[in-house]
Formats: C-alpha cells, sequence, structure tokens
C-alpha cells in the first residue's frame, strides 16, 4: 500500500492533502500528553501560563511509554484512547495543535473542531507499542515529570506509521 | 501440610509477570493469524502489524503494549499449602513491584480513584482473587489487563423475563459501544448468572480460557457462536475502521442465580490477550 512521508510541525499544504485511510510515515518531533498532561495543560492556559511547548503547528501524541531499558531510548510506546482527550481538545486546537495521534474514534465537537482549524487526526495500532518504538529515535522528558508515565515527552519520530483517520474535510475512517 | 515461602511466591509472580508482557499465548498468536489472513487492505495492514509487534517484543524484551496493566491474579490455593511469612497478598505485591522494575514495565496505578490519584509508581497493589481448592499446590495464572478494553466493560442486571434475547442485546450493545477504543480485535469473555459480582468474576476468567475452545454445554457454545457471528457483522474490524475481524472469540462461564435476577457480565479484552501461569 501507498505510503505518504509527512514531516512536524505540520503546515497547511501538507494537511490539505491528506484524506482519511491514507497511510502515512510521520517524521520529526511530536510531544506527549495523556489524561493528565492534558489537564494540566488546559489549566496553565486558563492561568495565562506560558506552556512547556509552543503549541503551533505540532502533533500531540496520546502515549505514556513504558520505562526505557538500557540501551533504548523508549520502552513499548504505542496510542491510547484518544476519547479520553475529547473535551480538552478544541481548546488546544484552537490554539494552533495540528495533529493528534491516537487510537478509537473522536466526539462530533472534536471532528467539527479538526475541520475549524484545519487539523488531522491520526490512528496508529493499538497494542503495537513495541513495533512503534522501533520508530522513535530519541525521547525527551521536557515537563510534568510527577505525572511518571503521563509527563509531556518530547519525541523524534522516524517514519512512523500511522492512518489518517480523520482529514481536515471531515472525512472519517470510522464512519 | 506443605510449606510455601515468601520467596517461591514473589519469584513465581515476578517470572509471570515479567513473561507476560512481552509474549502472547499461543492460542491468541493462531487466531491473529487466522484474521490475518481473512482481512484486506488497511485491516491487513494494521493486523500485519500487530502479529510483527509480538516478534519485536519478543526479540528486543520490551512489552507488547505500552500499557502493561493492572496485574490481575487468580490464585487457586490448596488447602494443604500452609503460609507461615505473614499476609500472603504482600508477597504477591512484591512480585509485581520487582518485575516493574526489573522488566521496565509501566506504574499504571494510582492510589485514590477521585481525589489525589497520585501515582503509586510501581504499580502496586495488584488485584488478587483468591480460591481455596483440594491439594497442597497453588497455581498462580497472572493477567495483566489493560484500560483501553477495562474501560469498556458492562455489567447489568437484567430481568428473568429478558431471557437470552436480554442477554444476546446486552453483549452485542456493549461491543458496539466499545468501537475502536478496546482495540479489536477483541476477546468478549462473558459472565451470566451467579450475583453482581460474580458474574463479573466470571466474566473475566471467561477471557482466559484458551481461544475459540468452546464452553462443555451445547446450548451455551451455540450462544458463542452466535454472539460471534453477530459481532463479526458489526463492521468494527481491527483498530475499528471496518473489517470482518472484530472479535477472535466470545466465551460464557455461566453460574447458578437468585429466582429474581438474571446478571450479566461483559469483559472486553483487547487483541494484547496476554496471561501466563505457574504451579509452586
Amino acid at each position: 500500500m501507498k505510503r505518504i512521508k509527512i514531516e512536524t510541525p505540520l503546515t497547511d499544504e501538507t494537511i490539505e492533502k491528506l484524506k482519511a485511510g491514507d497511510i502515512v510515515l510521520i517524521n520529526g518531533y511530536v510531544y506527549t500528553a495523556r489524561d493528565a498532561a492534558h489537564k494540566k495543560l488546559i489549566e496553565m492556559i486558563n492561568n495565562g501560563e506560558l506552556l512547556p511547548f509552543d503549541l503551533k503547528g505540532q502533533i500531540i501524541y496520546y502515549v505514556g511509554p513504558t520505562p526505557a531499558p538500557p540501551g533504548k531510548v523508549i520502552g513499548s510506546a504505542g496510542p491510547t484512547t484518544s476519547s479520553r482527550m475529547d473535551s480538552y481538545t478544541p481548546l488546544l486546537l484552537s490554539l494552533g495543535v495540528k495533529g493528534m495521534i491516537g487510537k478509537g474514534g473522536r466526539s462530533s465537537e472534536v471532528i467539527e473542531a479538526i475541520k475549524k482549524y484545519k487539523a488531522v487526526y491520526f490512528l496508529a495500532t493499538g497494542g503495537a507499542g513495541a513495533l512503534l518504538s522501533r520508530h522513535i529515535i530519541s525521547a525527551e522528558e521536557i515537563a510534568f515529570s510527577e505525572l511518571g508515565p503521563e509527563s509531556i515527552k518530547k519525541l523524534l519520530l522516524k517514519d512512523f506509521p500511522a492512518i489518517v483517520a480523520i482529514d481536515s474535510q471531515g472525512g472519517n475512517i470510522f464512519s | 501440610m506443605r510449606k510455601i515461602k515468601r520467596e517461591d511466591i514473589i519469584n513465581t509472580v515476578k517470572n509471570l509477570y515479567m513473561e507476560a508482557a512481552v509474549s502472547l499465548p499461543n492460542d491468541v498468536c493462531e487466531a491473529l493469524l487466522k484474521a490475518y489472513e481473512r482481512e484486506e487492505g488497511i485491516s491487513k495492514e494494521i493486523l500485519s502489524q500487530i502479529i510483527e509487534n509480538q516478534k519485536i517484543a519478543w526479540e528486543d524484551k520490551i512489552p507488547l503494549c505500552q500499557d502493561t496493566g493492572l496485574a490481575v491474579i487468580f490464585v487457586e490455593w490448596g488447602v494443604e499449602v500452609l503460609y507461615e511469612e505473614g499476609d500472603p497478598i504482600e508477597a504477591f505485591n512484591e512480585g509485581v513491584r520487582l518485575a516493574v522494575k526489573e522488566g521496565y514495565l509501566r506504574a499504571s496505578v494510582v492510589d485514590d480513584p477521585i481525589f489525589e490519584r497520585k501515582n503509586t509508581k510501581d504499580n502496586t497493589p495488584c488485584i488478587v482473587h483468591f480460591e481455596l481448592v483440594k491439594g497442597n499446590k497453588v497455581k498462580i495464572i497472572l493477567a495483566p489487563k489493560g484500560a483501553g478494553s477495562e474501560n469498556m466493560s458492562a455489567l447489568r442486571m437484567l430481568k428473568p423475563a429478558q431471557g437470552l434475547k436480554g442477554v444476546k442485546d446486552f453483549v452485542i450493545e456493549t461491543v458496539k459501544n466499545a468501537g475502536g477504543n478496546p482495540c479489536p480485535p477483541i476477546i468478549v469473555g462473558v459472565g451470566v448468572g451467579g450475583n453482581f459480582e460474580k458474574s463479573a468474576i466470571l466474566a473475566k476468567k471467561a477471557v482466559l480460557r484458551k481461544v475459540g475452545q468452546p464452553n462443555k454445554n451445547p446450548a451455551y457454545a451455540k450462544l458463542e457462536r452466535e454472539l460471534l457471528d453477530e459481532i463479526n457483522r458489526l463492521n468494527i474490524g481491527p483498530m475499528g475502521i471496518g473489517g470482518n475481524t472484530t472479535a477472535l472469540a466470545v466465551h460464557i462461564e455461566y453460574a447458578p442465580c437468585h429466582i429474581a435476577s438474571l446478571p450479566v457480565a461483559v469483559n472486553i479484552q483487547c487483541h494484547s490477550a496476554r496471561h501466563k501461569e505457574a504451579e509452586i
């Protein structure tokens, strides 16, 4: 099957070309965040604080990896269920986040926000954390270390396989 | 009486957990290979990643899934076994703690469900279900259970008048609501009868049965087949993107229940159906 290589940060031009069902290989930096990190980010936004990373054009990967064993940059690192982040997502998209990697469907509010802010939602294979870890070539914890596996990490991806699940026109692989 | 040592429990639990995190039982692997053969397009691509993932996990000794679960442990404790070193649960937790440390597993437990939600940092406490059995052995079955599929599980107290149709509808409704969230292809464990908590335990035990092995009672075996067919016609498919394989198997366990009750529990298990057992 055809694979489309894409680079982060995502540009509108890249996003416009992506259609639900496309297989992509993601290259470049992405940021991890799950439930607890989202909650903290939203609190910081509401308090007008400076965020740990610039949201503009970035991809958030919903993952809480296992610890890196000796000699590896990261442990198992597959996606978690995206719908748990649904209530936080529209605000993050309004502030410039352009992509998300996770698993499972999204709420109608998130789909609307994806269209409105020209973003994209990628599906990675859940339970394939060992395979996906081979496509992460560096990992650095940048915020919320107290959250353990839920801290925010900056990951460098190389040909990370994913599927365009919801595209910027609202095309949806789940419907 | 036969004595068993704290150290034996600790080492057994540790080894089971570390092995379960990086390797799938053969029956699960075979079922996934069969699913791969019958899928097409992106669904096939996803299954090929799932199959490749098993090889990589085993080669690199990296957990199959980053959600190395809550450690759920079923213990069949022989009545002729003597334990003289305090609370046996403490030994089970120590085994989990060591596995998490030495196997680089994820700490996924928070101490308080509502208020603090502070990570305990060592994935304890584990969940232990004890059962007394005859004999002088201790059998330990350890099943790491991820939250993605556990969160999609459900329990309902039906009215006896709802009968077979009520049970079927509830199972199908639960799988439908779960969609792609629990990482299909899934194994559907159904516990019918008993009472509120008994049905949930039965559902969890049903998940641990060898994939596709039918219930010994022909009526329940037939129901398992019918539910599996119906679930695989829902077109949820691998990771929820459509396809013929939403479930690898439906396993039902049942027990006698109250004249006024019909409890049904559905425990959903993701394709990373990890479990290992050993005897001390």
